[in-house]
C-alpha cells in the first residue's frame, strides 16, 4: 500500500482513497484551429512512458476530491513528491543528482531509458552525444 | 436570461407543509434488521441515529463564506484542513470538507431559513449552497468499544493522538465512504449517504456484535 500525502488535506492517507489519472502537465494546444493533425494527435493520444521519473495526476476521490500531482519513480514505485495543481515539480529527470540517486539514465533528447543500475558506473556516466 | 447572476438562484423549502409522515433513511433497516436485543449484558457500543437534520453543502471562497457564516451562524469557518467547529450549545456544526467546500449541519427545520440568510449575506459573491438534508443521515457511536469498531471498519487512524476532538475527515468506511468526525471525547459521528445507510448500519451491527450493541 502507498501512503500518499494529499497537498490539500495536508496529511498522509491510504492509497485506497486515491485514483491515478494519467500523465500530468499536458497542455492543450493554445490555438486548436491552427494546429496540425500531428500536434493534435500527440496531445490527445500520445503519452510518455518513462522508465524512471514520471509526473502523474492523481485525485483524492474519497476525501477532498481534488486533483494533484505526484512525482513517482516507475521502477521502484517510490513517490518522490506531491504538489498541488498549477505548480511545477521540484524533482525532475533533468536534474543529474536526482538521476543518480534514483538510478535513472537519460538518452538523447532527454528520454529516460534503461532502468536502474546505480552500481554500474559505466552505464551511469553522463555523456552527451 | 440576460441578467443571470448567482443571486437569482431559485430556492424552495424542502420541508413539506402540514405534518406528513417522515421516516429516516434507516427506517427500513430498523424494521428488517433489529439489533440483537441486549440480554442484560453491558453493551460496549451505543449506536444512535440523529435523523432528519438539516445538511447544507457550502462551496466558494473562504473569505466570503467566512463572513456570511459568522453573520448567520455565529461560528467562524474552519480554515484548517479536516477541522470541525461547533456553536456554543453543540447543535450546529460546520466542517472543512475540501479547500473550497464546507458541510453545515443544523437541527432539522432550520436549514431553509439558514440557506436564505446565507444567500442574502453572500450577495453576489461566487458561491454555491446545496441542501443535502435528504441525501445523508448522521449516526453516532459511543461506548467503551466504539473505537475498536471503527478500527475494524476504516483504514484511517482513529487513535486519539491522530484523531483529536474537533477533527473530521472524509474516508473509507467498510466498502463505502463516510464523513467521520469526533465532536467530543466520548462520541464519534458518521455522516453516511442515504443509499449507503442500510449497509453501514448493518456493518456496524455485525462489527459490534462481539462487544454487545445498544441501539434505540
Amino acid at each position: 500500500m502507498f501512503y500518499i500525502f494529499c497537498p490539500y488535506c495536508k496529511e498522509h492517507r491510504e492509497e485506497e482513497e486515491f485514483h491515478a489519472r494519467g500523465q500530468a502537465h499536458l497542455m492543450r494546444p493554445a490555438d486548436p484551429d491552427n494546429t496540425t493533425d500531428e500536434e493534435w494527435g500527440d496531445y490527445l493520444f500520445f503519452r510518455n512512458n518513462p522508465r524512471g521519473i514520471h509526473h502523474e495526476m492523481w485525485v483524492h476521490s474519497v476525501g477532498c476530491r481534488k486533483f494533484f500531482n505526484i512525482t513517482r519513480n516507475t521502477v521502484t514505485y517510490e513517490i518522490l513528491e506531491t504538489y498541488p495543481m498549477g505548480e511545477q515539480p521540484t524533482i525532475t529527470a533533468d536534474i543529474p543528482s536526482v538521476r543518480h540517486e534514483q538510478g535513472v539514465q537519460a538518452a538523447d533528447g532527454g528520454w529516460q531509458t534503461v532502468g536502474a543500475r546505480p552500481e554500474s558506473k559505466a552505464l551511469n556516466e553522463e555523456t552527451s552525444s | 436570461m440576460s441578467n443571470l447572476s448567482v443571486s437569482n438562484v431559485r430556492e424552495f423549502n424542502t420541508q413539506p407543509e402540514g405534518n406528513p409522515l417522515v421516516e429516516s433513511p434507516l427506517a427500513w433497516s430498523y424494521r428488517h434488521h433489529p439489533a440483537p436485543r441486549g440480554n442484560g449484558q453491558h453493551a460496549g457500543v451505543v449506536l444512535r441515529e440523529k435523523a432528519l437534520l438539516g445538511h447544507l453543502v457550502l462551496r466558494g471562497g473562504a473569505i466570503a463564506l467566512d463572513e456570511a457564516v459568522r453573520q448567520t451562524l455565529g461560528i467562524s469557518l474552519p480554515s484548517k484542513p479536516n477541522a470541525l467547529a461547533f456553536d456554543d450549545n453543540g447543535e450546529r456544526s460546520i466542517q472543512w470538507i475540501s479547500p473550497d467546500e464546507w458541510l453545515v449541519i443544523v437541527p432539522g427545520g432550520e436549514e431553509f431559513a439558514l440557506e436564505s440568510a446565507l444567500r442574502k449575506a453572500l450577495g453576489d459573491a461566487h458561491a454555491s449552497i446545496v441542501n443535502a438534508s435528504g441525501g445523508q443521515t448522521v449516526l453516532t457511536l459511543s461506548g467503551d468499544n466504539a473505537r475498536e469498531v471503527l478500527m475494524k471498519s476504516t483504514s484511517y487512524d482513529v487513535h486519539p493522538s491522530a484523531f483529536p476532538v474537533g477533527k473530521g475527515v472524509t474516508t473509507v468506511f467498510a466498502k463505502a465512504t463516510v464523513i467521520l468526525r469526533r465532536p467530543s471525547e466520548t462520541h464519534w459521528e458518521l455522516v453516511v449517504r442515504r443509499s449507503f445507510a442500510d449497509y453501514c448500519y448493518r456493518w456496524l451491527l455485525d462489527a459490534s456484535a462481539e462487544y454487545g450493541i445498544d441501539t434505540q
